[in-house]
């Protein structure tokens, strides 16, 4: 793309605005953190993410950046793992992370909701089998348990196990003893999940960024 | 309920009149005469002369605990009395019903001739308010107070500001019109007014909001308001104060008056913080001294609290501060027991000191000097009441630009509606100096107008009001560990995205905070281990506690404590193991021979299967018990050769060739075996002994013969045992029994795979 004063890449920006909600100035701010990330290429790539220092010290950091690569939540309906991404697909995923608009209706706002637990569920999901399994979600412990050592994986076992159980009896209630329970899939989740209000937790304040702070 | 209060109230009358009246309560110096118990004085020869007192009446000594106990027995027998009728506490607010109660006694003190104490101030703020605001301060809910931080601020800073400003320059308005007779009041004195009445008060509120359960967000907005707001008030009130006697104001007045605000509430926090870090410290090391480890959390938020007001701080922030900085590193260190001390504790005193203080209003009411005039006090009421709907419309106008989850209209009118007014704007007024303030029974009465007035018809009416306009209550679910497990993901990715943003927002600096707080403050304030335990295994700890103390308390897991009875288990959660069989596969016709055996012998067995597959067999207790499982030495030969024969699918290893005793194997650690009967010889007859239910877990085989085999439970049992042959435990008792003639045999669990004992595998090959 040439110089941003150019109407082409305005027109662009409009586009996208339109596509992802977000209004012209924020994409231009986030264009340019793109821009920085990815040393002024087109593409991002995975170990643009991984250099990052900030992010080194989050213990769910593997799975942040997986979900910028997961087609799924390009709202393109494919899935797959990206093998580098362009500022579209960016945005795209940010997206998920505006807050709620003042004039939403209901069922604006359930959408919202469905539409962010959907991208966590993804992120759950890893062989998008539509469901989350024992194993899937005991990864999910233990990566969020990782700093804390040994006593982390032995608890870990024992907090998805406890989890587990309490999805299936909320959602299933009564099974004999030879019924098993694949895993969560989204309905259960969204059931679950019903207690924080996502919708309203699941953003980032996108209004003050100040470009001069991104040093990283 | 009231005519025991009737009878009480006569009591303590009838014990008054002897004793002094009329004065506040613990200012009596009830020093009683102390000359010596009962009339033995030393005056010998005096004494000699009246008969010796048997029974003698000396009340002066005890007067003021008595009276002070009295009182508290009296508020409690109230507040029992008030649940005693159903309909009543439905309808009309604790709070109300108290003041009623005072406003009674009162009278009835009046009545008799006395004059009734008054709520002092020196009693008021040091004995009565600070269990309250620490009540609040320990159980504080951290997360939705700091989200709604900026909100309350604005609320508690601004807000009261606007309604002191705006109440006082009013009623000066007001008093300088004529034909009011009120030209006396001047605008010092009407400001201060204002400072004192527009404070939203955190014991009405608590009173109130806790009877009618509305959503969090409300309530930490209303209650976080009325807390932060006592900086603002004291500073207020002793700028005011210094004003009105000092005569006039300059700017730079103003602007002391401004660092002031900023020192007093500052300062209370920090006052607060250190005590609460001390606190936290001291528990370190109580483990030894469980006893009197909630001495140390009332004793050290009470010394902040009255450091803070040495200095004229705030100390109702010192107290939050305190509370809410030592709770997460004091919890971590105590005892459970302690725990649950110091939260009885202090729901039992700040419910006493709230019902005392709402009696005491009501008694105040009556004993005070009062000075109505008429346009001061309507004109008061009207002025607080316009004040706070404008200020909290007016302020949510410009919080909802910044605010995520917008205020509604709805939530607007429960805050303004929720300013209650309580005994802390009593008190304050009662502080006055009558000698600078002439109208200090005007602004009393007033001051108990708005009082009632917002306690009986706010208070009564808001109940019905939120279920009117359908507010969103709280939710009684509890944290379940899926929330709280999405809740820390959250943290992290929201944390995560915004790295990636490159955008430090409070995400950010949470993070920050938080990494901080584990890596040097947690270890230096909490003991041993848990300094490193990470929050969600605090949470799993303590709700897998909560629910084994639920299970004993519902009489031994009977009933499931869980809102929805279901009757999934672990088993139903684990991944089916499809591939794992360490052990080999058993040929159609092998299993079909094992499956007659069991099924031919096991007689009178209540086969409870619940489910079979072919890892495990359960089954029930011989009811004969196995007394009768002895079995003959030949048949226990001819046994063990069809046990090798059947390749030991059922048990063990063949007996080794130098015991004639049969081979004893240990199959599972549970005790759970079959016994052989004595009927048939061709065909290895298996009696069921016990059953114990199935575990979920897979029994790796290998690890149960490199188990230590437990020779004493063995022992005792006098069931069939299978042993590895070479340990050297079974050799003594295989000697033994061969000696005794009675030969046992137990397969405990049989499985129909089981490996061999690690140390027998010299024998035979156990898999084919």
């Amino acid at each position: 793309m040439g110089a941003f004063h150019s109407n082409p890449a305005e027109q662009t920006y409009r586009d996208l605005a339109e596509k992802t909600g977000f209004s012209v100035e924020q994409i231009w701010i986030l264009h340019n953190r793109f821009k920085q990330l990815s040393h002024d290429e087109e593409m991002l790539r995975r170990d643009d993410f991984k250099a990052i220092p900030d992010l080194a010290c989050n213990p769910i950091r593997s799975q942040i950046i997986e979900a910028f690569f997961d087609q799924r939540n390009f709202q393109t309906n494919s899935d797959g793992t990206a093998h580098e991404i362009g500022f579209e697909e960016f945005l795209t995923v940010m997206s998920y992370f505006r807050p709620p608009s003042l004039n939403m209706t209901q069922e604006e706002k359930e959408d919202l909701r469905r539409a962010k637990l959907r991208f966590l569920f993804n992120m759950h999901d890893t062989d998008n089998d539509g469901t989350i399994t024992l194993e899937e979600y005991r990864h999910v412990v233990e990566e969020l348990l990782s700093r804390s050592g040994a006593i982390g994986q032995e608890t870990a076992k024992g907090i998805t196990d406890a989890a587990m159980l309490e999805v299936a009896s909320t959602s299933v209630g009564h099974m004999g003893p030879d019924d098993v329970y694949e895993g969560i899939t989204f309905e259960h989740f969204l059931k679950i999940l019903k207690g924080i209000e996502i919708e309203s937790r699941m953003h980032i304040r996108f209004l003050n960024m100040d470009t001069t702070v991104l040093c990283k | 309920m009231t005519s025991r209060a009737m009878t009480l109230a006569g009591l303590f009358l009838l014990l008054l009149t002897p004793g002094t009246g009329g004065s506040q309560v613990p200012g009596t110096d009830g020093a009683g005469d102390h000359g010596g118990p009962h009339g033995l004085d030393g005056h010998g020869a005096n004494a000699t002369n009246k008969a010796f007192p048997v029974l003698s009446f000396d009340y002066k000594h005890v007067q003021m605990p008595f009276e002070i106990s009295l009182w508290v027995l009296l508020a409690s027998l109230m507040k029992l009395g008030f649940h005693l009728i159903p309909r009543l506490s439905s309808i009309v607010p604790e709070s109300c019903l108290l003041i009623v109660v005072g406003l009674l006694v009162g009278g009835l003190i009046r009545v008799v001739g006395e004059d009734p104490p008054i709520l002092g101030s020196q009693l008021f703020f040091l004995c009565l308010l600070p269990p309250i605001i620490l009540d609040a301060g320990y159980f504080l809910p951290i997360r939705p107070f700091t989200e709604n931080v900026g909100t309350i601020l604005m609320f508690a800073v601004v807000g009261t500001l606007w309604n002191a400003f705006f109440v006082g320059g009013l009623l000066y308005g007001v008093c300088q019109l004529e034909g009011t007779h009120l030209g006396r009041v001047d605008l010092m004195a009407c400001l201060l007014f204002g400072s004192i009445i527009s404070a939203v008060d955190p014991v009405a509120v608590l009173a109130v909001f806790e009877e009618i359960h509305i959503n969090e967000l409300l309530h930490i907005l209303v209650f976080g308001e009325s807390l932060l707001n006592d900086a603002v008030t004291v500073v207020l009130y002793h700028l005011f104060e210094e004003f009105a006697a000092a005569g006039g104001v300059t700017i730079k007045d103003v602007f002391l008056g401004i660092v002031c605000f900023l020192v007093v509430a500052l300062g209370g926090i920090l006052v607060g913080a250190i005590y609460g870090v001390l606190a936290a410290f001291t528990s370190r090391f109580t483990s030894h001294t469980r006893v009197i480890e909630p001495l140390f959390v009332f004793l050290y938020s009470y010394m902040a609290y009255l450091s803070a007001e040495v200095f004229h701080l705030s100390g109702i922030m010192a107290l939050i501060a305190c509370g809410a900085v030592m709770r997460p590193y004091v919890e971590a260190n105590i005892s459970h027991k302690s725990h649950t001390t110091i939260k009885y504790f202090l729901k039992m005193w700040s419910s006493v000191s709230e019902t005392l203080i709402f009696i005491f209003l009501g008694v105040s009411t009556v004993a005070g000097q009062h000075h109505w005039n008429w346009t001061f006090v309507i004109c008061t009421v009207i002025l607080c009441l316009v004040a706070r709907v404008l200020g909290v419309v007016g302020l949510t106008f410009m919080i909802n630009k910044f605010r995520i989850v917008k205020l509604t209209t709805k939530d607007q009118f429960i805050i303004a509606y929720g300013g209650l007014r309580g005994a802390i704007a009593f008190s304050l007024g009662y502080l006055l100096d009558k000698v600078h303030f002439p109208m200090r029974d005007m602004f009393l009465t007033a001051i108990i107008t708005v009082i009632f007035f917002t306690v009986f018809v706010q208070g009564m009416t808001i109940r019905p009001l939120v279920d009117l306009l359908a507010v969103k209550k709280k939710q009684e679910t509890k944290r379940s560990i899926n929330e709280e497990i999405h809740t820390q993901f959250l943290d992290h990715l929201l944390t995560g995205i915004e790295d990636i943003c490159g955008h430090y927002g409070h995400h950010h600096w949470k993070d920050k905070l938080n990494r901080f707080n584990k890596k040097y403050v947690k270890k230096c304030l909490i003991a041993g281990e848990r300094s490193k335990e990470p929050q969600l295994i605090a949470f799993y700890h303590k709700m897998e506690m909560k629910q084994a103390i639920e299970l004993v308390e519902s009489g031994g897991g009977v009933k499931i404590p869980s809102a929805m009875p279901s009757t999934v288990s672990m088993q139903n959660i684990q991944p089916k193991k499809p591939t794992e069989r360490a052990l080999p596969q058993l040929s159609k016709s092998r299993e079909e021979e094992i499956r007659k055996i069991l099924r031919t012998n096991l007689q009178k067995t209540r086969q409870r299967l619940r489910s079979y597959n072919r890892h495990t067999l359960v089954a029930d207790p011989y009811e004969d018990g196995w007394n009768d499982m002895f079995l003959k030495r030949r048949r226990v030969m001819e046994l063990g050769k069809k046990i090798s024969e059947l390749n030991n699918y059922l048990t063990v290893p063949a007996p080794a060739p130098d015991s004639p005793t049969m081979a004893r194997a240990r199959l599972a650690s549970d005790p759970q075996a079959w016994s052989i009967k004595p009927k048939s010889d061709s065909i290895p007859t298996i009696q069921v002994d016990l059953a114990s239910p199935q575990s979920p877990d897979s029994v790796n085989m290998v690890d149960e013969f490199n188990k230590p085999s437990k020779p004493t439970e063995a022992e005792e049992e006098e069931g069939l045992m299978m042993k590895a042959p070479s340990s050297s435990a079974d050799q003594k008792e295989r000697k033994r029994d061969k000696e005794d003639g009675v030969e046992q045999q137990r397969l405990a669990r049989c499985l129909s795979d089981p490996g061999p004992s690690a140390e027998d595998d010299e024998d035979e090959p156990f898999l084919p």
